[in-house]
């Protein structure tokens, strides 16, 4: 017979192994330094991680990213490392474009689908060197890039929890990493990486972000976090660095029309009815596409809805009369057929335009762009006014820095 | 001759196994250059005749149940000297023979099931059929010298049975085959594809709704409640002899690892019964010459067609360039090209050892590596001194298939251990005598003994270098109980464990079927879903084993489906 307190030590273990219910959401390696500043108190979950919307105002928050210099906490970001004789061969097949071109020390955006061609998620995938890859990504895939390795000589780990990240965006962005020491980082051209040293470690440092600004992100062991964090803090201090939430890195993306995975499209697995899932080629990402590549994932199923015409939404860019934000606004054709929604939209101060990326059923937004309205629902004091206002197809990004990708990058 | 350097084949053909054969001759009729690889030194898989000690041979497959009418007749089979047991019905039973099947015991149920057919002897044996061929009996051995006997095509008649229970089974056999018979049209053509399917494949499950349907209501509840029930509780419902009961668990398990209890084994049930031979559902035949005379015929009606034969060439590669297959590269290095290359390997081979997984997409991957094809069967070849006697079995009841399934719970009961990786210790089996009816396979006055063993699980917990000994002497034990001196005959035995049918037929997992033949790996699930009409994510490059639907046995109907789909896309192209 089992006894009581056998019983009971049973549970004990079995309560000890169940951490998660006791940190509901995680602390990044900066949580200490985030904790201090956050002012507002206004936590979201991003991966499981405690993350800030905000931390002391997201309209200046927005201006940090714009005039200063912003540094955002990315540790939450899915990563993982890839490494093995056959890394390119993996990555090359288990993601959208061609890694036979991504060179050591370089970094390219992409995406992967699934058998049937829908997109999975869109991430980064990093070239450490030529047998080591790190991919950075919305959601997580581990057993997805396990059976993937399938006949490859590759390993593939999880790295979110071990690796610190750090964006940081904006004009005095270089200016903060020169005074902070990072010598050599001048030489970072757009999409480039490289090694530098920090304290007894490294920090990889590569010239990308997601705010369309001149911006760099860092990736370090967790346990130099910290430090790194009070460095690029005290470097940057006369160059305006301020700690920013997600609320103000949101708008600087939409401005430089980016898209956010189970914000602007949902993913396949993800997707609960079949009419969601999205091909490349129907979220913008077509241009990844190269029939020439070797065999990926969802090629077969992409090359046939190519063929066949079976591809049935597309995204766009569009410019909005008035200046009033049409989140989530339904699109119409003629004012009276339905034909799409707004995804992301805000007034965009750098652009001086009210914007919006949005999902439309094809042919509208690509043969048929004339005619096309939203309908906002502007709440003013417990009353809904419905605003008709005429939408344009436009060209993404919304604005163009050439600080972006000046280079050498200007100093301040 | 035939010149293998030909500038390029249309077809190449991996795997000269009887379905890589059928689909060779039928792509080669239609006027395709066809070429098949076998790696093995002869065509045939484990249908072939071999020798299995000096002067015996045997095949591993030994009962012919299935060949697909169809394939037959497009491959014009009889022409091509496929002799199926012609020996005319002995004209005077021996003194213990067929007489005894007319005692007061035995009812025909030929009768009933098939009055046009009615042999002038009753019992077993008939007339009619593709050769006037002698289906074989079924018989339940019994310990205690009181068999029971299936007679003509699946029980016809039955021997050895009280009145009552042979009233049952008549009434039982004829639900069977008519629930079998809706089934059976699903297995001459590509599984109904979902999604996105033609309206040929609407038309199929119409038809079987129609079919269904015209069974009348009582019938077509019944058909419904009982599809995907366990073999166990049917027969308890409606039977009660053990040994009846037994044979038919047996065969419903026979080949999957499924016990009577396990839900759907009925379907295996259904599976046997959708075969037929010479027209007669459920029908089996001890071929002349071992399962190897029908290879033998299929391979001269396919050479016949004009398909080049290629043996001792096995297939490392299949060559994929853009996404499309455009040949094979051999083991030495040789590379032949063609238009379409058509598997009639195992699947997961096909796709995990010769495209290689970097060249297909990930989900299929998974799908491929998920298909459960673990064996659970051990084929046992004796080299006997002198034909055996099985208690209270009649002489000519010897040549055809001996049962040890003593009841339904004995085959449970067996299957128990075979869940947790270990043989059963009372093992199941049918036993085939085939030099009986073909007395070229053993020395004369010797006799081969074939003998299908359940369970014998692919991976034995223990290892099969120690566990096969254990396991042989546990089959042993069986047949002398039902044998009894058996054992004194015995001058060679030659014991195929799962593991030694995968390496000696290139079978994964030492599975016949290719894939476990359940209802999760059935129809539009084999062998995987998405990808169950023969075609593969690889253009050009089709399957056409056993893998593939509808499954296994000696039907050669995988093949046939196959080349029928290939002939259907070069049309459409």
């Amino acid at each position: 017979m089992m006894t009581v307190a056998t019983t009971m030590a049973a549970d004990d273990s079995r309560r000890a192994a169940q951490s998660h219910f006791r940190t509901l959401r995680l602390g990044t390696p900066f949580q200490p330094r985030l904790d201090a500043l956050a002012k507002t108190g206004d936590w979201y979950n991003w991966a499981g991680y405690r993350a800030p919307h905000s931390l002391w105002g997201e309209e200046l928050e927005y201006f940090a990213i714009r005039s200063q210099c912003a540094l955002f906490d990315i540790s939450p970001m899915t990563k993982y490392r890839i490494e093995g004789s056959d890394a390119e061969a993996f990555c090359n097949k288990v993601t959208l474009r061609d890694v036979t071109k991504l060179k050591p020390g370089r970094v390219h955006y992409t995406a992967w689908c699934d058998d049937e061609g829908f997109v999975l998620d869109d991430g980064t995938l990093f070239r450490l060197s030529a047998t080591r890859f790190r991919l950075c990504s919305q959601e997580r895939h581990l057993p997805w890039l396990l059976d993937s390795a399938i006949g490859f000589d590759v390993a593939v780990e999880e790295e979110t929890e071990s690796i610190a990240g750090l964006a940081l965006q904006g004009p005095t962005a270089f200016a903060c990493l020169r005074a902070a020491g990072f010598a050599g980082v001048e030489k970072l051209k757009v999409f480039d990486l490289a090694e530098f040293p920090h304290e007894n470690g490294t920090v990889t440092i590569s010239r990308t972000g997601f705010t369309g600004d001149l911006g760099y992100e860092l990736f370090i062991g967790r346990d130099l976090a910290l430090s790194l964090w009070d460095r690029l803090m005290e470097a940057g201090e006369l160059h305006g660095i301020r700690a920013i939430g997600y609320t103000a890195l949101n708008r600087a993306r939409l401005e430089a029309g980016l898209i956010v995975a189970n914000a602007d499209f949902v993913t396949a697995e993800h997707a609960i009815r079949s009419n969601r899932t999205r091909m490349p080629d129907e979220i913008g990402l077509g241009f990844m596409i190269d029939p020439a590549k070797a065999h990926f994932n969802g090629r077969r199923a992409i090359l046939e809805a190519r063929a066949r015409k079976k591809l049935r939404h597309v995204l766009v860019g569009l410019e909005i009369d008035g200046n009033v934000p049409a989140e989530h606004a339904i699109v119409y054709h003629r004012k009276n057929r339905e034909v799409g929604l707004v995804s992301a939209a805000m007034w965009s101060p750098m652009a001086k335009r009210n914007i919006a990326i949005a999902s439309l059923d094809l042919p509208y937004g690509d043969s048929v762009t004339d005619d096309l309205w939203v309908e906002i629902y502007a709440m003013c004091e417990l009353k809904y006014e419905r605003l008709m206002k005429r939408a344009k197809v436009v060209p993404r990004p919304f604005i163009k820095l050439d600080r972006r990708t000046a280079s050498p990058p200007a100093d301040f | 001759m035939t010149s293998f350097d030909r500038a390029k084949w249309d077809v190449v053909v991996i795997g000269g196994g009887h379905n890589g054969l059928v689909c060779a001759a039928l792509l080669a009729k239609s006027g395709r250059r066809v070429l098949v690889l076998e790696a093995d030194a002869e065509v045939g898989g484990s249908a072939r005749t071999e020798e299995f000690f000096p002067g015996f041979r045997a095949s591993t497959a030994h009962l012919l149940n299935r060949l697909h009418s169809e394939v037959v007749r497009a491959l014009d089979l009889k022409r091509h000297g496929l002799e199926l047991s012609r020996r005319p019905p002995t004209p005077n039973p021996s003194p213990q023979g067929g007489g005894g099947l007319g005692g007061a015991a035995t009812t025909s149920l030929m009768e009933a099931a098939r009055p046009e057919s009615l042999s002038p002897l009753r019992g077993g044996v008939r007339s009619g059929g593709i050769s006037g061929s002698t289906f074989a009996p079924s018989v339940a051995l019994s310990k205690n010298g009181n068999p029971l006997t299936l007679h003509g095509a699946y029980g016809e008649a039955l021997a050895g049975a009280t009145p009552a229970e042979q009233s049952a089974w008549k009434d039982l056999r004829a639900q069977l085959l008519r629930y079998a018979a809706i089934l059976k049209p699903f297995l001459s053509r590509r599984p109904p594809q979902l999604g996105g399917g033609s309206f040929g494949d609407m038309a199929a499950l119409g038809q079987a709704a129609l079919a269904v349907k015209r069974l009348g209501r009582e019938d077509m509840r019944d058909f419904l409640r009982v599809l995907l029930m366990n073999v166990y509780d049917l027969l308890d419902e409606q039977l009660t002899d053990d040994r009846l009961k037994g044979l038919l668990a047996f065969d419903a398990v026979l080949g999957s690892h499924l016990g009577p209890r396990s839900p759907t084994s009925l379907l295996g049930l259904y599976y046997r019964l959708t075969g037929e031979s010479g027209g007669a559902p459920g029908a089996q035949i001890v071929p002349k010459g071992g399962l190897g005379a029908v290879v033998a015929a299929i391979r001269t009606a396919a050479e016949h067609a004009g398909v080049a034969i290629r043996t001792g060439a096995p297939v490392a590669k299949i060559v994929v360039e853009k996404g499309r297959a455009v040949g094979v590269a051999l083991a030495n290095g040789e590379e032949i090209r063609a238009g379409t290359v058509v598997s009639a390997i195992n699947p997961a081979t096909t796709f995990l050892a010769l495209v290689g997984a970097p060249l297909l997409d990930t989900g299929f991957v998974r799908k491929v590596k998920a298909i459960r094809m673990k064996g659970d069967v051990a084929k046992l070849n004796l080299a006997l001194d002198g034909v055996p006697g099985f208690a209270g079995v009649e002489a000519a009841d010897l040549r055809g298939r001996l049962v040890i399934a003593p009841s339904a719970d004995h085959v449970e009961s067996a299957f128990n251990p075979a869940k947790y990786g270990e043989f059963s210790p009372e093992p199941v089996m049918e036993i085939v005598l085939p030099s009986l009816t073909d007395p070229s396979l053993a020395p004369t006055g010797s006799c081969v003994l074939s003998a299908n063993v359940q369970y014998a699980p692919y991976a034995l917990k223990e290892g099969w270098e120690t566990g096969k000994p254990k396991l042989l002497a546990a089959v042993m034990a069986q047949l002398e109980a039902h044998a009894p001196d058996i054992g004194k005959l015995v001058r060679h035995a030659e014991l195929l464990t799962p593991a030694d049918i995968e390496a000696r037929y290139r079978m994964p997992g030492g599975h016949w079927h290719h894939g476990e033949l359940q209802a999760d790996q059935m129809l539009f699930s084999r062998p995987v879903s998405g990808w169950s009409g023969y075609d593969t994510p690889v253009e050009g490059l089709f399957l056409a084993g056993a893998g593939s639907h509808p499954g296994g046995g000696i039907s050669g109907a995988p093949g046939l489906n196959a080349a029928r789909r290939i002939l259907a896309e070069r049309r459409k192209a």
